[in-house]
């Protein structure tokens, strides 16, 4: 009886233990990224002796010129217009799909709309770049000449990939608004579109808007997808047809042909931590922004 | 136009958004399946890889693939498991856990480059082991701590209180009460996310370039345990899949390049499928076999999956 007794506040003891050791790590290696990321991202001012304001404010990117520049402004111009074009398409799109499955599709359309959502989450990114290769570029070197590759193709892979992930939180947002809003807007004589335009969606744009900021993050820090079909060009896009680079792409085709400790490797590293910190941005408008949660 | 009108146009105009995303992905899947015609052949699937003539298969990546998804698993479910726990039942609200969901959330939102960047400083790099799948699979077991953490949590906050508190009540402890009452109501949750997140761990590729690499040793499986040829040890380069099809669209010399990423696209896809299914099976059968009229709450964990 003793013994037994024992055992069992031993077990609740490792128990217990084990879980709040797992809840720890998650934040040790956090915090381990971050300082690892930012001691490194910082070696280029520190180590290299370049200079922040030349890094963010200036578009001269040549590693190989007497002397090397290191200007990234390019790059986080091309991330930016790249999601953000991203955003333009797909948001609209997606909101239209929450709207649609919360307050008018039939039951068994929404039984055939969701798994096509999970299943456009799931296509994994170096898929929908292929498919961008292959279908889009081709498409858009006949109607625009020039090679296809460009911004208009890095934006419209981009907006596929982040429409499911901005529909199914603009569809939860949309779902937690009381159904006695609608009842009271149907109450006062509105038409449905009325009800989800003036009451519904206002009421749930928090949500929304977070779907967007989220939708955002993930455009801005998608890689290879995006480095397959923008052309990789380092120069500002003259429009829409012509090719860029992005602060992802040109990390992953430059990073593993750069020697440790070498400027133009400690620029790269600027240009990650550079990354981090736009994704700490992004974390941090999504809490100014979102619904306060209960739980 | 009067509102009536409005509103009709409007219907109407949803319809045909739904409609397009439906036709978009079956449009994805033609073009896919149509262009990788002949993957199913066993000399693709299971065929050595050729430098310079066409006709290679893409028998290691798939094996690599495979392996790591199995180690990541092994890392990541365990870890995610604790923490649910830990959140749902352990932690007390406040500042720290406030903390760690914080962590949590920047952990989600931290682009898989940046993670793999930091694989290659910490697993690569620092550790000495140079490019390995171990490092891969750490490295993609920190994308997957967010998600497959936030899905255990909330698979244990779902357990009906009465289930914990009749386990209370008849003397077990927190810990006994969770692992003989709590968990087993949970399952079926826990294993449609875990299956979900296999998928995503399938089709992952931007972290594994600067941690698993970009190269396959020849596989043999007669191999010492401790050489690189052995497919099983973890401390060696591996080459995934979906690396495979970067690697082919950006710098492949192999003179059928193309056939083979569209293979190799095609095969990803129906992986995707298969895990979706798979997770679609589970989810089902489980909650079949746990079910004692609880169906009530089955409708609201469909709710919380869609989230």
């Amino acid at each position: 009886m003793h013994t037994k007794r024992r055992n069992r506040w031993l077990e609740e003891y490792i128990g217990r233990t084990f879980a709040v050791i797992c809840g720890w790590l998650i934040v040790l290696i956090t915090v381990t990224m971050i300082i690892f990321l930012a001691v490194k991202g910082i070696q280029s001012f520190t180590d290299s002796g370049l200079s922040l304001s030349d890094m963010l404010l200036s578009m001269q990117w040549d590693p190989n010129g007497t002397p090397p520049k290191y200007g990234a402004l390019i790059f986080i111009v091309g991330s930016m217009l790249v999601s953000l074009g991203a955003l333009l398409i797909s948001a609209p799109i997606a909101l239209a799909l929450a709207i649609f499955m919360n307050f008018i599709a039939p039951k068994w359309f929404v039984s055939l709309l969701k798994p096509v959502l999970e299943l456009l989450v799931g296509i994994p990114s170096v898929v929908y770049g292929w498919l961008g290769v292959t279908i889009l570029v081709p498409l858009l070197r006949e109607w625009f000449g020039g090679s296809g590759f460009s911004l208009l193709a890095g934006i419209i892979v981009l907006s596929m990939m982040i429409l499911p992930t901005i529909t199914s939180i603009a569809a939860d947002a949309l779902a937690n608004v009381p159904m006695t809003y609608m009842e009271a807007s149907y109450g006062l004589g509105s038409t449905r579109w009325q009800a989800i335009s003036r009451v519904i969606v206002p009421a749930a744009k928090a949500g929304i808007a977070t779907g967007v900021v989220l939708g955002l993050a993930r455009a801005f820090g998608e890689a290879l997808a995006v480095q397959m079909v923008i052309g990789n060009t380092i120069k500002l896009p003259s429009g829409l047809d012509s090719p860029t680079a992005t602060l992802t792409s040109v990390l992953t085709m430059d990073m593993a042909n750069t020697i440790n400790g070498t400027p133009w490797n400690n620029a790269l590293w600027t240009l990650a931590l550079i990354l981090l910190l736009i994704s700490f941005f992004f974390i941090a408008v999504i809490r100014l922004v979102g619904p306060r949660k209960e739980r | 136009m009067t509102a009536r009108m409005i509103d009709k146009v409007w219907t109407g105009i949803f319809y045909a958004v739904a409609a397009a995303v439906i036709g978009l992905l079956m449009f994805f899947f033609a073009v896919v399946l149509s262009k990788g015609a002949g993957f199913w052949q066993p000399e693709f699937l299971f065929g050595r890889p050729s430098n310079t003539q066409a006709g290679g298969g893409i028998g290691p990546q798939l094996i690599n693939s495979f392996y790591m998804l199995v180690v990541t698993l092994l890392l990541s479910v365990p870890l995610s498991l604790g923490a649910g726990i830990y959140l749902a039942e352990y932690a007390k609200q406040g500042r720290i856990v406030g903390f760690i969901r914080l962590c949590l959330e920047t952990m989600a939102s931290l682009p898989s480059i940046v993670v793999g960047l930091f694989g290659l400083l910490a697993f690569v790099t620092l550790t000495g082991w140079g490019y390995t799948l171990l490092g891969g699979a750490l490295a993609v077991t920190i994308i997957n701590l967010p998600g497959l953490t936030r899905i255990c949590e909330t698979a244990i906050l779902d357990v009906p209180a009465n289930i914990k508190e009749g386990s209370l009540a008849l003397g077990a402890t927190r810990w006994q009460t969770l692992v003989k009452a709590v968990l087993p109501a949970a399952i079926p949750q826990i294993v449609t996310g875990v299956i979900l997140s296999a998928g995503r761990i399938f089709g992952e590729a931007a972290v594994f370039i600067y941690t698993a690499g970009l190269t396959t040793p020849m596989l043999r499986w007669d191999a010492d345990w401790g050489s690189q040829a052995n497919p099983l040890n973890v401390f060696r380069p591996a080459e995934t899949l979906t690396v495979h099809i970067w690697k082919l669209n950006s710098e492949g010399i192999v003179p059928d390049a193309k056939l083979i990423a569209a293979k190799s696209a095609a095969v990803l896809m129906v992986a995707v499928l298969l895990f979706n299914l798979a997770a679609r099976l589970a989810s089902s059968l489980l909650a079949r076999h746990f079910s004692g009229g609880r169906r009530a709450r089955r409708g609201r964990g469909e709710r919380s999956k869609a989230a």
